[in-house]
């Protein structure tokens, strides 16, 4: 049963990892306009790089 | 840009004060908002922001599509937001600058952030306290299963704490209050089981309910978050459309200048210039300029008067067709706008406070748990002779297992599922109260004018009108913008006549246009400039204009206001769905009655003010009625707020708008009647899923008394309601679309049943 001194904290971390990546992304504004990003990503009109 | 560039009506050219509205962003720069209502496609988004990025000094633009809003960033002190405004325009873009705190924004976003972070808490949480917990469930046993234990405790203590903010803040302001809600019972189950699972592990005891307190967060503050997010998607709907119309007023100095003012920096006797086509922002008295006033919004009446300076016009009336140059008067308690707001405000506050079905239930509901728990363990406690540790521990097993989660969810589910149908059908919800407010109506009472009708004037058959008269009618029309002019040649195109030329047409405003035909002089304008009073038969009350040909008899023209596509047969199914339909109105007898004839409602006032039609409706809600008052004008405002529910078109005047429950996009009427049924069908859904909770509770509570629930039980139980109950609100979704093909096919069937009586009666 030694593994689980291993098991819990790696799979705790791994979740918390989830809820700051998570919450980082709804800080930053990234969940406020949801259809607009729908639409967005069908742009394909990229800025043509320098000739 | 084939799709967009559409340009709104009633946006005037916003002059000079965009700076007003500039923010400092956090990193020093500046900041503004932007309502842009033209943004509809992806390929706005696109025109947009490449447009302003041409623009030097601007750093960042950004389109919100959702909120149908631009954010410009700079840095640079000198940049002219107005150039942004100006770009934006040239792009086919109508905008006004805007303010987040102003709406309330600002507030709700956090309110709503806060909450989903609290979700997410709280379902991280659950998830890894289900994950130990089952360990648990399956057999752990000794060292072991105390380690699992307070791991749980670890992650469940910190995020009960942060994720139950919302309830125990919800909670304690209630009981200072000395009431009583539902975020009494979860908080004290929540806590209790909280507390109760650290004593049972410090104890080596089998059964913790870690898990359960953090679920039941997790459940509710799903509940909760689709119903605040409801309420915020409705509130930012319905400012979007709000903040389309004036926010101020173009004011002109002593040095000629032109301003765009707030409307809280304006002042009496300022100078205030109205464009044809504009509503008048404020009271006043005309100082310069002829025009015709449309003053339907204000009144119902649906011809326009013709306006000289001397004369008074009030805020929300429309320009129609020459420019005004208008003093503002007072702005105290004398202006027709606020008479209407202290009216309002009565009707407000007569008006019962509504007790929405959650809070109903939520009265009868936590005592009774309360009760139960308590009863419970002084049950125990004479039982086991004074175990106090069991006998708490089957108390606080029956808080846990009664906690509403099921309950929390009935009611927002329900609700998030039909403001999406409504929303799609374009309905729009101000909030859930609404919705139930809507499915108990017994009575319809409709506004004539913008409501029943479209607001727009159509040709009666006129009878023996000659083609050429028509023609040349249509010739002088074409080139004015007033709406009788317009509906005129619209008539004429539609009757396939080609107009007739006609030479220096002049505009009369308040009078009428005026022209040369084949070295003839023409006029079309009012009966009176064109010597054409009295004729054109007994019309009284509907708009008219005649036509003067040099030489010959005048001709009249008579205009009606048609009713909104859909209209019978919307007012034929509210009918038989056992709804009285009567009709108010502001404007004359003669297109009243019509309307009323032509719909087959034989209940109709004409001619009431505004104090008159919220006398009915409270006369009516006296009685025992509940009222839906649907309206769009000024006039119905006090009316909108004494009805049981209320409902507005896009139109409608700003505080029609504001003072209904729910406003509706387009020019169908039907969506009266669908948003009636769906809010019928979404209440039988909630109390269906009522039922659904109190059967669960009248299983598990027995359980849980005797003292059996294992948090195993409780997990399963609680888990398995609440999924119930999303299912069936969801089937809801499925609504939406049946009715609306259901109405349309009944409608082209009543069309065409009509068509054969007409064929048959020819």
């Amino acid at each position: 049963m030694k593994v689980l001194l291993f098991l819990i904290p790696i799979a705790l971390l791994l979740g918390l990892l989830g809820l700051g990546a998570f919450i980082w992304s709804l800080k930053s504004g990234q969940y406020d306009d949801l259809d607009g990003e729908a639409l967005r990503i069908l742009e394909d009109d990229d800025e043509k790089p320098p000739q | 840009m084939g799709c967009c560039g559409v340009r709104y009506e009633g946006e005037g050219e916003a002059c000079g004060s965009t700076a007003l509205w500039v923010r400092r962003s956090d990193d020093g720069g500046h900041e503004l908002d932007l309502v842009v209502p033209g943004i509809h496609c992806g390929a706005c988004i696109s025109t947009i922001e490449k447009g302003l990025k041409e623009l030097p000094g601007l750093d960042e633009a950004r389109v919100n599509f959702s909120l149908r809003q631009v954010r410009a960033r700079w840095r640079d002190d000198a940049f002219d937001p107005d150039a942004i405004i100006d770009k934006l325009s040239e792009l086919g873009y109508s905008a006004r600058p805007f303010d987040p705190s102003e709406a309330g924004f600002h507030a709700d976003d956090r309110q709503s952030a806060e909450l989903l972070r609290a979700l997410a808490v709280a379902g991280f949480a659950a998830g890894n306290i289900m994950l130990l917990s089952i360990s648990v469930w399956a057999g752990a046993e000794g060292v072991t299963r105390d380690l699992f234990h307070w791991v749980s405790a670890m992650i469940a203590l910190p995020a009960i704490a942060y994720a139950g903010r919302p309830f125990f803040r919800s909670a304690w302001a209630a009981l200072s209050a000395a009431r009583m809600n539902m975020d009494v019972p979860i908080s004290l189950a929540v806590i209790t089981a909280a507390m109760m699972s650290i004593y049972q592990a410090a104890n080596h005891q089998q059964h913790a309910y870690f898990d359960a307190a953090v679920s039941l967060l997790f459940f509710l503050l799903i509940g909760r978050y689709l119903d605040h997010r409801m309420r915020s998607r409705a509130r930012s709907a319905v400012s979007q459309l709000m903040s389309l119309s004036a926010t101020g007023a173009v004011v002109l100095s002593d040095d000629g200048k032109r301003h765009f003012l707030p409307m809280d920096r304006l002042e009496e006797g300022m100078r205030v210039v109205v464009a044809a086509g504009e509503r008048v922002p404020v009271d006043g008295v005309v100082v310069e300029g002829n025009s015709d006033i449309d003053m339907s919004l204000l009144t119902g009446e649906t011809n326009p008067e013709a306006i000289a300076p001397g004369d008074k016009v009030h805020a929300g009336v429309m320009n129609l067709t020459g420019p005004l140059v208008i003093r503002l008067t007072a702005r105290g308690e004398d202006t027709f706008l606020s008479g209407i707001i202290r009216l309002m405000a009565a009707a407000e506050e007569s008006k019962s406070s509504y007790v929405r079905l959650a809070d109903r239930l939520a009265g009868i509901y936590a005592p009774a748990v309360h009760v139960l728990a308590g009863a419970t363990l002084a049950g125990w406690l004479f039982y086991t002779g004074f175990n106090w540790p069991l006998s708490l521990l089957t108390a606080i097993s029956v808080l846990i297992i009664t906690c509403p989660c099921a309950l929390g969810l009935a009611v927002p589910a329900v609700q998030v599922v039909a403001s999406g149908v409504l929303f799609r059908n374009g309905v729009m919800i101000k909030d859930g109260g609404a919705l139930e407010r809507l499915a108990e109506i017994d009575t319809v009472i409709f506004d004539k004018t913008g409501t029943l009708t479209l607001g727009e004037p159509e040709l009666m058959e006129t009878g023996p009108v000659s083609t050429e008269a028509l023609a040349i009618a249509a010739g002088l029309a074409e080139k004015s913008s007033h709406p009788l002019s317009r509906a005129l040649a619209r008539a004429v195109a539609a009757r396939g006549i080609i107009p007739e030329a006609v030479n220096g047409i002049r505009e009369h405003p308040g009078r009428g246009m005026s022209g040369m035909w084949r070295g003839k002089k023409v006029r079309l304008g009012s009966l009176g400039w064109c010597e054409a009073e009295g004729q054109g038969g007994d019309h009284s009350g509907h708009p008219r204009l005649a036509l003067a040909v040099e030489g010959r008899a005048p001709v009249v023209f008579t205009f009606t206001d048609s009713p909104r596509p859909d209209a019978a047969e919307t007012i034929r199914r509210l009918r038989r769905a056992g709804l009285a339909v009567e009709i108010i109105s502001g404007d004359r007898e003669g297109p009243v009655r019509a309307v009323a004839e032509q719909l087959g409602i034989e209940s109709w006032k004409a001619g009431w003010s505004p104090r008159q039609k919220l006398a009915y409706v409270e006369g009516l809600r006296e009685a025992g009625r509940k009222v839906l008052m649907v309206g769009d004008g000024l006039n119905d405002a006090p009316a909108l707020a004494a009805g049981h529910a209320s409902m507005a078109p896009s139109s409608a005047s700003d505080i029609g708008r504001t003072a209904a429950d729910l406003v509706f996009l387009g020019s169908s009427l039907s969506a009266v009647w669908l948003a009636r049924e769906v809010a019928v069908r979404a209440r039988r859904l909630m109390t269906q899923n009522f039922v659904w909770a109190l059967f669960y509770n009248v299983v598990a509570v027995p359980v849980a008394v005797l003292g059996l629930a294992t948090p195993l039980f409780a997990a399963i139980a609680m888990s398995s309601s609440s999924i119930i109950v999303v299912a069936n609100s969801l089937r809801l979704s499925l609504v939406g679309r049946r009715l609306r093909k259901g109405f349309r096919l009944a409608a082209d069937d009543a069309a065409g049943e009509r068509e054969e009586a007409r064929r048959k009666a020819a």
